[in-house]
């Protein structure tokens, strides 16, 4: 039962207690009219697809979601210095890896971010430039998604190690702004309503 | 402080040190292999540029904890290698050095290049030594350079 649901019963039965213990006249049996909604009740619903986009088009994760080969840095996504490029692994170029620079952790001192297996999202997994219904269509793509079940989908959002790291960036990058636990709701709240893809915009 | 080990230019080595501390200033500081330079210390120049398990690395930006049990080379080891032999021999022959500040760890990313893709072609050094700057332009005789070093290489081979 959502939380609509709940307030419109909870609404009701307080309608009903109040016409049973004070109203002389008879109530017909047809709901109550209708009073002015409660806060909660105005607010729309966040559709959980909409929270998941919203993480995964930050920078701290699109920025090595790119549609191109070059990835990009910072809270302003401006392309990646030093001519950085994909590669053929998407870890980077022979003599230039991303693990030149980027270690398992983050480097305060040298102000170099890092995380286990840094590295560019593969081309079909690029989100960049994508609109909430193609966004949910590449998801969900096992062909683009590397092979992934949305339960498995799940499971690397909650668990993997690169993502949970745009959660602690390290000093001068904005952290994913929606808490990592309701962006784990959200995307579990959109498989088990069946995952459905926003309509694509005309 | 923790004591660390790992293996430097092919000799077992222990430092102690504080956890966090970047290499460049374990190897300049504690070792005394001043060879590797400090540019930028945020991994942006590529002058303080070591090999780590082969592949080039910024010491800056390399906490010595995460050479604890690696295979690391300096400037100071890189001819004992067959790689970085062709490459000091082909930086001579060169004369690729103008002030020599970024050379070390040029040489060490041109090797880490080498030895990924032994004939190289301009896109590959230009894509591979990106992240190498050197502020004297030398971009040109470096490029020739490890051409010559492939060269020797392939010959070397035959």
């Amino acid at each position: 039962m959502n939380l609509r649901h709940r307030l419109w019963i909870s609404t009701g039965a307080a309608l009903l207690a109040f016409g049973c213990s004070g109203d002389p006249e008879p109530q017909p049996a047809e709901p109550a009219p209708q009073q002015a909604p409660a806060p909660a009740e105005q607010a729309p619903e966040v559709d959980p697809f909409t929270t998941v986009a919203r993480v995964l088009r930050h920078p701290r994760c699109l920025n090595c979601h790119p549609a191109g080969d070059r990835p990009r840095v910072g809270d302003d996504a401006r392309i990646h210095p030093q001519n950085v490029q994909r590669g053929p692994e998407n870890h980077g170029m022979p003599g230039l890896h991303c693990a030149t620079c980027h270690q398992p952790a983050n480097q305060p001192l040298a102000g170099v971010p890092g995380a286990p297996h840094w590295g560019l999202a593969p081309r079909s997994m690029a989100w960049e430039g994508l609109d909430d219904h193609a966004l949910a269509e590449a998801l969900k793509d096992r062909a683009k998604n590397g092979d992934r079940s949305l339960e498995q989908l799940l499971e690397h959002v909650s668990h993997d190690a690169l993502v949970l790291w745009g959660w602690d960036p390290g000093p001068g990058r904005e952290a994913v702004p929606v808490a990592h636990d309701a962006f784990v709701a959200a995307f579990r709240a959109w498989i088990e309503g069946g995952a459905a893809s926003p309509p694509a915009k005309q | 402080m923790a004591e660390y080990e790992f293996e430097l230019n092919g000799a077992a080595t222990q430092v102690t040190a504080e956890p966090g501390t970047p290499m460049l200033w374990v190897l300049r500081d504690t070792l005394g292999l001043t060879g590797t330079k400090y540019g930028c210390g945020r991994a942006l120049c590529g002058a303080c540029t070591i090999h780590l398990e082969g592949q080039a690395v910024r010491a800056c930006a390399l906490p010595v904890e995460f050479a604890q049990g690696k295979r690391l080379r300096t400037i100071e080891g890189l001819e004992d290698e067959r790689v970085g032999k062709a490459v000091v021999d082909a930086w001579i022959a060169g004369d690729v050095v103008q002030c020599g500040w970024c050379q070390p760890g040029q040489c060490m990313s041109a090797a880490a290049l080498l030895a990924e893709v032994p004939q190289p072609d301009d896109a590959a050094i230009d894509a591979g030594m990106a992240g190498n700057l050197c502020r004297c332009g030398a971009y040109p005789r470096i490029r020739r350079a490890i051409h010559r070093a492939a060269d020797a290489l392939a010959q070397e081979g035959k």
